[in-house]
C-alpha cells in the first residue's frame, strides 16, 4: 500500500482528480497548503509599502493506494498537472503499513 | 425559591436603569419647557416681529435636503469608516477598529446633546460658546436659527453639524488602530472633541467665531465643510497620537498588510456617496450653492483617484486598487474646503493635486520620518486638507459663490475674499494656527490619558489581537 502525496498549483486541482478519477481511484483529501521552492515568493504593495510574500498557496492532495495502482497515479498526476514553467510542484511516495475502514472495520487494500 | 431570588434579581436590574432614564427623561424635558413656554406677550410680539419681517418661514426642501445630508454623513462614518477602516487593518484588529467609530455615534451624540452644540454654536467669544445656552438642547426645536440657517428648524442644523463631530474624532482612530487600549481611547476622544472640535468648530463657522468670514470674525477663512475643522485637525492630531503611541509592534520589519481590501473598497465608495451630504448639505439648503459644492466633490474624487493611481503606477510599475480608493478619499478631503467656493475645473484641479501630494505624504514622508500613522490619516486628511485650504486661497471665485465678494468687512469697507494672496495668507493662518491647537492639545490630552488609564496594551495583548483582547471576540470564526 502506497501513499501519494502531490503537491500542485491550485488552478490544475480539477484536471489533476479528472485524471485520477478515470484510472479509477475513488478517494482523496485535498488541502490547501502555502509554501515555497524554487518559485520563491513575490512582492505585494499597499499604499507604497511593500511586503514580500514568501508563501504561496499550493493544494496538496493525499491518496492512499493498493501498490499495483501507484505507479499509475504518478504519472496521472504528473501529466495533469504539468505546465512546464517553475512551480509545478512535487509527487512523493511512500509505504503505508496498513488502513482501517471504520464503517465496516475491514483492513487491507478493500480499505483503501 | 432561588429561582424567585434570581426573578427580583433580573427585575432589579431591568427596572432601576429605566426608572432612572424616565426621570432623567422628565426632568430635561420639564427644563426644557420651562424654557421654552413663552407668555401671551411674547407670542404676540413675536408673532407681530414675524409678520413684519421678510425672513421666510420653513423651507420644506431646503430641510428636505438637510435631513437627507445628515443621513448622508452618518453613513460616513458607519458603514462608510467602519469598513474603509476596518479593511485595512489584520484580521485579528477588525472588530476593535470598527468599535472605535461605533463607539463615537454613540459618546458624541451624548456629549453634543449635553453641552457639545451648545460650545460650538451658541453665543460665546471668538473662540467658544456658552455651554450652557443650548444645554440639554433647551430651545433648539422647530424654530430656525436665523444666523445659520433660516429657512430650516434649528434642530435639523443641530443635527446635521452633530454628524460633523462624530466623524471628526472617528478619523483620529485610523493612527491609532491595532495598538490602543480601549479605555485610553474612549477617555481620549471625549476629551478631544470637548477641548479641541467643539472649539475649532465655534471658531470657523460660529457667529464671532475668529476665523468665520460670514459671520462676524476677524480673520476672514474660507473653509465650506471643514478642512481645518474636520480634516486637518483630525489629521495633524492623528500625527501626534502616533507619534506618542508609538509604532505597532513589529512595524515596519513585520508585514502588517490589510486583510481585506474588498471591504475596505466598499467603505471608500461609501465615503464618496455620504461625501455628497457633507459637502452638498453644507450649503444648508437645496439650492445652487448646494449643487455646485456636490458638483465640485465629484470632479475632485474622480481627479485624485486617476492622479494617486497614475503617480503609483510611474512610481511603482503598477496602479493597485487600493491607491485608486485612497486617491478618492484624498480628493474628497482636499477638496472639503473649497466646495461651494470653486468651480468645477477649479476642483479637478484641486483633486489632482491631491492625489499626487497624498501619494507621496503616505510613502515617502512617512517613510522618511518613521512613524506609524497605521492607515495614514495624516497623509490623507492632514496634508489634502492642507492642500486643499492653500489652493482655495488662489482659487475661490465670487462667481461660484458671490457671498464672497462683500460679506466681510475691515473697518467698515467690504474685503473681497476671492483667490488671491491675501486670501491665500488668510488660508495659512488657519491652517498653521489649526495644526498648532489641534496637535498641542492632542499631546497634552494624550500624556494626561497615559497618566490616568496608559495609552497601549501589553504587548503580548497587541499580539493577540484587540478584538481578543479589548472586546472579547473575533471578527472571523470557523
Amino acid at each position: 500500500m502506497k501513499k501519494i502525496e502531490a503537491i500542485i498549483k491550485p488552478f490544475k486541482l480539477n484536471d489533476v482528480k479528472t485524471a485520477l478519477n478515470e484510472i479509477g481511484i475513488q478517494g482523496m483529501t485535498v488541502t490547501e497548503v502555502k509554501g515555497f521552492g524554487r518559485q520563491k515568493g513575490h512582492t505585494e504593495i499597499y499604499r507604497g509599502s511593500e511586503y514580500t510574500v514568501d508563501f504561496l498557496p499550493k493544494i496538496k492532495i493525499e491518496s492512499v493506494l493498493p501498490d499495483n495502482l501507484a505507479a499509475q497515479a504518478v504519472q496521472a498526476i504528473i501529466k495533469a498537472a504539468k505546465t512546464g514553467k517553475i512551480g509545478d510542484g512535487k509527487v512523493f511516495v511512500s509505504t503505508i503499513d496498513d488502513a482501517y475502514r471504520i464503517r465496516t472495520e475491514e483492513h487491507g487494500d478493500s480499505a483503501v | 425559591m432561588n429561582s424567585i431570588r434570581h426573578f427580583a434579581k433580573s427585575v432589579r436590574l431591568l427596572l432601576l436603569p429605566t426608572i432612572a432614564c424616565v426621570l432623567f427623561g422628565l426632568v430635561a424635558t420639564s427644563a426644557h419647557a420651562g424654557a421654552i413656554a413663552p407668555s401671551v406677550e411674547e407670542r404676540l410680539a413675536k408673532l407681530e416681529a414675524a409678520s413684519q419681517s421678510a425672513t421666510p418661514a420653513i423651507n420644506t426642501g431646503d430641510n428636505a435636503w438637510l435631513l437627507a445630508s445628515c443621513a448622508l454623513v452618518l453613513m460616513m462614518t458607519a458603514p462608510g469608516l467602519i469598513l474603509f477602516y476596518g479593511g485595512l487593518v489584520c484580521s485579528k484588529n477588525v472588530l476593535s477598529t470598527m468599535m472605535h467609530s461605533l463607539v463615537l455615534m454613540g459618546l458624541v451624540s451624548m456629549l453634543w446633546m449635553l453641552f457639545g452644540y451648545s460650545m460650538a454654536f451658541a453665543p460665546g467669544n471668538a473662540f467658544v460658546g456658552n455651554p450652557l445656552t443650548y444645554f440639554l438642547l433647551k430651545g433648539v426645536g422647530g424654530e430656525p436659527n436665523a444666523d445659520y440657517s433660516a429657512t430650516v428648524p434649528q434642530e435639523s442644523f443641530m443635527l446635521f453639524q452633530m454628524m460633523f463631530a462624530i466623524i471628526t474624532p472617528a478619523l483620529i482612530s485610523g493612527a491609532v488602530a491595532e495598538r490602543i487600549r480601549f479605555k485610553a481611547y474612549v477617555l481620549f476622544t471625549l476629551l478631544w472633541v470637548t477641548v479641541v472640535y467643539f472649539p475649532l468648530c465655534h471658531m470657523a463657522w460660529g457667529k464671532g467665531g475668529y476665523f468665520n468670514w460670514a459671520l462676524g470674525g476677524k480673520i476672514p477663512v474660507l473653509d465650506f465643510a471643514g478642512g481645518t475643522v474636520v480634516h486637518i485637525s483630525s489629521g495633524v492630531s492623528a500625527l501626534v497620537c502616533a507619534i506618542v503611541l508609538g509604532r505597532r509592534s513589529g512595524y515596519p520589519q513585520e508585514p502588517m498588510m490589510p486583510h481585506n481590501v474588498v471591504l475596505s473598497l466598499i467603505g471608500a465608495g461609501l465615503l464618496w456617496v455620504g461625501w455628497f451630504g457633507f459637502n452638498g448639505g453644507s450649503a444648508l439648503g437645496a439650492g445652487t450653492l448646494a449643487t455646485s459644492a456636490f458638483a465640485a466633490t465629484h470632479f475632485s474624487a474622480a481627479a485624485a483617484a486617476l492622479s494617486w493611481a497614475a503617480t503609483e503606477w510611474l512610481h511603482k510599475g503598477r496602479p493597485s486598487v487600493l491607491g485608486a480608493a485612497s486617491g478618492m478619499v484624498a480628493g474628497l478631503a482636499t477638496v472639503t474646503p473649497a466646495s461651494g467656493f470653486v468651480s468645477v475645473p477649479s476642483a479637478f484641479c484641486i483633486g489632482l493635486a491631491a492625489g499626487v501630494v497624498c501619494y507621496f505624504a503616505v510613502t515617502k514622508l512617512k517613510a522618511r520620518f518613521g512613524y506609524d500613522d497605521s492607515l495614514d490619516v495624516f497623509g490623507v486628511h492632514g496634508i489634502g486638507s492642507m492642500t486643499g485650504m492653500l489652493m482655495l486661497g488662489f482659487l475661490a471665485s465670487a462667481a461660484v459663490n458671490p457671498a464672497i465678494a462683500s460679506t466681510f468687512h475691515a473697518n467698515g469697507v467690504a474685503v473681497s475674499l476671492a483667490g488671491g494672496t491675501a486670501q491665500f495668507f488668510n488660508q495659512a493662518i488657519a491652517v498653521v494656527f489649526t495644526s498648532v491647537f489641534a496637535g498641542g492639545a492632542s499631546f497634552i490630552l494624550l500624556k494626561l490619558v497615559d497618566a490616568v488609564v496608559g495609552l497601549r496594551v501589553h504587548v503580548e495583548d497587541e499580539d493577540a489581537g484587540l478584538d481578543l483582547t479589548q472586546h472579547g471576540e473575533r471578527a472571523y470564526t470557523e
